[in-house]
């Protein structure tokens, strides 16, 4: 019903202004036939003033979204080593950004209405100009060899696996539309596996090979969780179609691709304990929670259920189409010591053991 | 160097032939026709894809509310008016192939490369009149394909526009990857020969069709910008057809190429030792050359209009064409920046960045110098012009977070998210649409004889680039703030929960925005037939289009071909009284062309 009637609403503002238009037109008989739709001194002159508005539009949308949205993101709070890093690249990135698109705005648009057409007026005839050029081709070439030999550097040191500090193996199993995790037991090597050993009434899900004896330790779970300040790589694995593995609060993302194992490697650094209690999420949830508690009454008004209250959890979500519950793709991820981690494995079961 | 082709025999052959309406209007080989013709079709299918468009931003903003919209128009996709979620993902997938292919390649492309390459080079005609008519049927064929899809029981393809495989390849992945998913390949497919046979025309009419004295020094910037997306398009577009002819092989005749160990709803599949990242460099290597095969041409549309409303020659004419040659060449060699965290060696990401981030230098050249043709002009405020300073503005928005993206350390956390979406909607999505509009307002006359209404026109571009910023400038926070594009609701995650404000505020620009380009379809389609009758050169241009008569004749001009004896850009020059000089005007005793 809202959508008819803002439909209605909208056709009646359309209708409007063509009349408005139509009016305009009609008092504009004087003007001699062929140049009546071609920009007048009026035109130019209304117009040039509405460019100068427009950049204002553009610095205030800037302005609102930066101060409104400006917590939001994930800019703060990496939960990772290599986090910080990204985020410091991130930043300089934008403030580049940031400068670069005010002054060009400013120059594009001021221009715009500084020099509006008048008539009789002459442009300045001014076809070139190998200084201003080379100036122009320069400073960019200079700022990016910066940005790019910081970013390569970030770059080379988040994906190369340091295999001397011992990570800890964890396998990632995508399938439309859930998430496993393999941990590799005492023994830090994952079983040998492939999708054809897949072995349904034997619970055997993940295609693990029952005869390789580094297989029998390993652990299946459907919950992620990592020991605070110990490297992790992930080894990754879809059995069906494309899935990507995105963990953003820890700056990590990777695809899951059938056929092939991808990995990313990765050190948690903050407790996601800890990472409730930073000032920043306790407000970020209880902004969250408010909007829930809104919806809520409004459901519960509909004779609906209402919503849960939200704590905070890491998360790891499917970032890559994969089929009709994509949206629905996510694993919990929780980042604990290493007392709660060895706690909480002791209560899985391992493979050999999980078989029917 | 210029080419000395004049068709008299053509043009003789011209005047005699007799027309019916169907020579004329359908099964036309005149390239003036066949340019509206390209125009018409990619309208309605622009129409068709910015519809889908609002109804995936009403879907985001009011997730579990029936709608009144969606029961109309999608039917037992809706049931009770709520919307599902393949079809959702059906959108995503054909409103990306539609705008990108039919509305802002073919679409764009087709009309202006069609309509202004014999008329600015000095031809009667393209190269072979006959393949420009088969290149338009085979698009028009390619259009009717693709809106059919919406028609079978499973579904139109729902993979995403670059239908990565597996999804795409394994009807038990996803409804519509059955019936949608042939019906996209065989549309894509017809779509790839017209765009070829189109691109071969351009290319030779250019290298063999100018008039004398047109020598490549003084082509218009337009016609540089459709000369080299033409030869992006024949580099390109055949490796997409390889990687599409491949999919179909594994689809239907059960060859591995891209598949490969695959166990799905409970069975293992034969498929062994293909790899989807084959097809990734297969697609993206046509994908991002795509991206300026969309967006030179409004470049080189705004190039023309901003130097002839400007009242001033274009900035920098030499470093212009540089710098399309230089886009053009880089663009075949970035393509991996968009498969960062696919699986491949990670030191190819190092390259990429690298080549992805010098792309920035010639576009920032670009911006530049069209910030500086504007400096000291007399600027006339068209509808054409407002568009084109608003396709600097986005494009300047839009390719700046760039950086961002290139980047491969910074792409991990913003890949595949809003941050994406908002980057390449305003980029070439926005930029070329402004530029595709700029093309329409400055060359409707050309076209139809008639002037667009110039309010309308204003009231066009305001509300557009209000909301157009108001669309896609708040999307880049929610794409910081991690949420994944292309999910149907984001109601699973509460962790989103603070983004939905945000969201229904981009939808309503988003509608509104979409609303008001009625005011453009009406001005487009009433002016037409009851436009103000236009003058022979209505914006006081230089370039050859509109030394012909306004009506439109078979040849181009009724009499010689006019010869050229300067570049396109002499406006306001000095030691003339009129503040432009045609390209057809010898030049004065003493006078020096410049040196450009």
């Amino acid at each position: 019903m809202t959508a008819l009637l803002s439909i209605l609403v909208l056709v009646f503002i359309l209708v409007a202004i063509w009349q408005m238009i139509k009016i305009f037109d009609l008092t504009q008989g004087s003007i001699p036939e062929g140049t009546s739709q071609i920009a007048n001194d009026k035109d130019n002159r209304i117009n040039g003033y509405l460019m100068l508005g427009f950049l204002a539009f553009i610095y205030i949308i800037t302005i609102i979204c930066f101060v409104k949205f400006g917590d939001l993101p994930l800019l703060s709070n990496a939960a990772s080593e290599h986090g910080p890093g990204v985020d410091r690249l991130m930043i300089i990135s934008m403030i580049v950004i940031f400068f670069v698109q005010t002054v060009t705005q400013f120059l594009l648009h001021y221009f715009a209405y500084k020099y509006k057409g008048e008539k009789g007026r002459k442009a300045l005839f001014y076809a070139d100009n190998n200084k201003l050029e080379a100036i122009w081709t320069i400073i960019p070439v200079i700022v990016l060899a910066g940005l790019i030999i910081q970013g390569l550097f970030t770059w080379t040191n988040i994906m190369n696996v340091n295999k001397d500090n011992d990570p800890m193996v964890i396998e990632l199993y995508a399938q439309q539309f859930n998430w496993k995790a393999r941990y590799s037991g005492a023994d830090n090597t994952l079983g040998k596996a492939n999708v054809r050993l897949i072995d349904i009434d034997r619970a055997n899900i993940l295609g693990l090979d029952e005869a390789d004896p580094n297989a029998q330790d390993d652990i299946i779970t459907t919950e992620l969780h990592l020991p605070v300040g110990k490297p992790v790589l992930f080894k990754m694995r879809s059995q069906d179609v494309l899935h990507s593995a995105y963990m953003p609060h820890f700056r990590a993302q990777m695809n899951c691709v059938p056929g092939m194992i991808t990995q990313f490697g990765f050190t948690p650094t903050i407790t996601t304990v800890e990472m409730r209690e930073t000032p920043e999420m306790v407000d970020k949830v209880s902004n969250i929670n408010k909007i829930r508690l809104e919806k809520s009454k409004s459901l519960v008004a509909k004779g609906e259920e209402g919503l849960e209250r939200y704590d905070f959890d890491y998360l790891l979500l499917c970032n890559k189409i994969c089929g009709k519950s994509h949206y629905n793709m996510q694993m919990k991820i929780v980042v604990e010591t290493q007392e709660e981690y060895d706690a909480w494995l002791k209560t899985q079961k391992a493979f050999a053991n999980s078989l029917n | 160097m210029s080419a000395h082709v004049e068709a008299h025999a053509h043009d003789d052959h011209g005047h005699h032939h007799k027309e019916t309406f169907v020579t004329k209007y359908i099964f036309s080989q005149d390239h003036k026709m066949i340019a509206k013709q390209y125009l018409i079709t990619g309208t309605i299918m622009g129409v068709i894809g910015v519809m889908m468009s609002l109804m995936m931003r009403m879907q985001i903003a009011w997730p579990e509310e029936p709608n009144v919209i969606f029961r109309a128009l999608l039917g037992k996709w809706a049931p009770e008016g709520v919307m599902d979620a393949d079809i959702y993902l059906a959108l995503v997938t054909i409103h990306g192939t539609i705008m990108v292919f039919f509305v802002l390649t073919a679409g764009l492309s087709g009309t202006f490369s069609n309509l202004l390459i014999p008329l600015q080079i000095g031809a009667r005609d393209m190269a072979s009149g006959f393949l420009n008519m088969i290149s338009y049927w085979l698009f028009f064929i390619s259009s009717v394909i693709m809106v059919s899809s919406f028609f079978v029981e499973a579904g139109p393809a729902a993979a995403g526009w670059t239908i990565y495989p597996p999804l795409s390849a394994l009807p038990m992945a996803q409804g519509g990857s059955g019936m949608g998913m042939t019906l996209w390949l065989v549309s894509m497919a017809i779509f790839i020969a017209s765009s070829l046979l189109g691109s071969l025309n351009y290319v030779v009419t250019v290298i063999n069709l100018r008039t004398k004295g047109m020598s490549m020094t003084r082509l218009p910037l337009t016609i540089w910008a459709f000369f080299i997306t033409a030869v992006i398009g024949i580099i390109s577009f055949p490796v997409l057809l390889s990687a599409a002819l491949l999919l179909i092989m594994d689809r239907s005749f059960g060859t591995s190429f891209f598949l490969s160990d695959i166990f799905i709803q409970g069975e293992v599949l034969h498929y062994q030792g293909g790899s989807p990242v084959l097809y990734e460099h297969l697609f993206w290597f046509l994908g991002h050359p795509e991206v300026y095969i969309v967006l030179l041409p409004a470049l080189g549309i705004t190039s023309e209009i901003i130097a002839t409303n400007s009242r001033k020659p274009i900035f920098g004419y030499r470093a212009m064409v540089a710098s399309i040659l230089a886009i053009a060449f880089l663009s075949t060699i970035v393509w991996g920046h968009h498969m960062f965290i696919s699986g491949m060696n990670p030191f190819l990401g190092s390259v990429f960045t690298f080549t992805t981030l010098l792309i920035a230098i010639p576009s920032a050249v670009k911006a530049f110098n069209y910030i500086t043709t504007l400096w000291k002009g007399n600027l006339q405020m068209n509808p054409a012009m407002l568009f084109s300073i608003g396709l600097v503005s986005t494009f300047i928005t839009g390719g700046l977070t760039g950086i961002i993206l290139g980047d491969s350390a910074l792409d991990i956390n913003v890949h595949d998210t809003y941050f994406v979406v908002a980057h390449f909607h305003l980029v070439m999505g926005i930029s070329a649409l402004y530029g595709m509009f700029a093309g329409i307002y400055h060359w409707f006359p050309k076209m139809f004889g008639r002037m667009l209404n110039k309010n309308l026109g204003y009231v066009h571009f305001w509300v557009t680039a209000v909301c157009a910023y108001g669309v896609f400038f708040p999307m880049h926070f929610i794409g910081m703030a991690g949420l994944p594009r292309r999910y149907y609701t984001n109601s699973n995650f509460p962790l989103f929960d603070d983004l939905a404000n945000v969201n229904v505020v981009i939808t309503v620009f988003a509608l509104i925005g979409g609303a008001f380009q009625i005011v453009f379809l009406y001005n487009f389609f009433s002016s037409i037939f009851y436009g103000k009758k236009a003058t022979q050169n209505p914006w006081r241009s230089n370039t050859l289009e509109w030394t012909t008569p306004v009506k439109h004749v078979h040849g181009n001009w009724p009499g010689e071909i006019p010869h050229v004896h300067r570049w396109a850009y002499d406006y306001s020059k000095p030691g003339h009284d009129e503040d432009f000089v045609s390209q057809i005007i010898p030049l004065k005793e003493g006078e020096e062309e410049l040196q450009h």
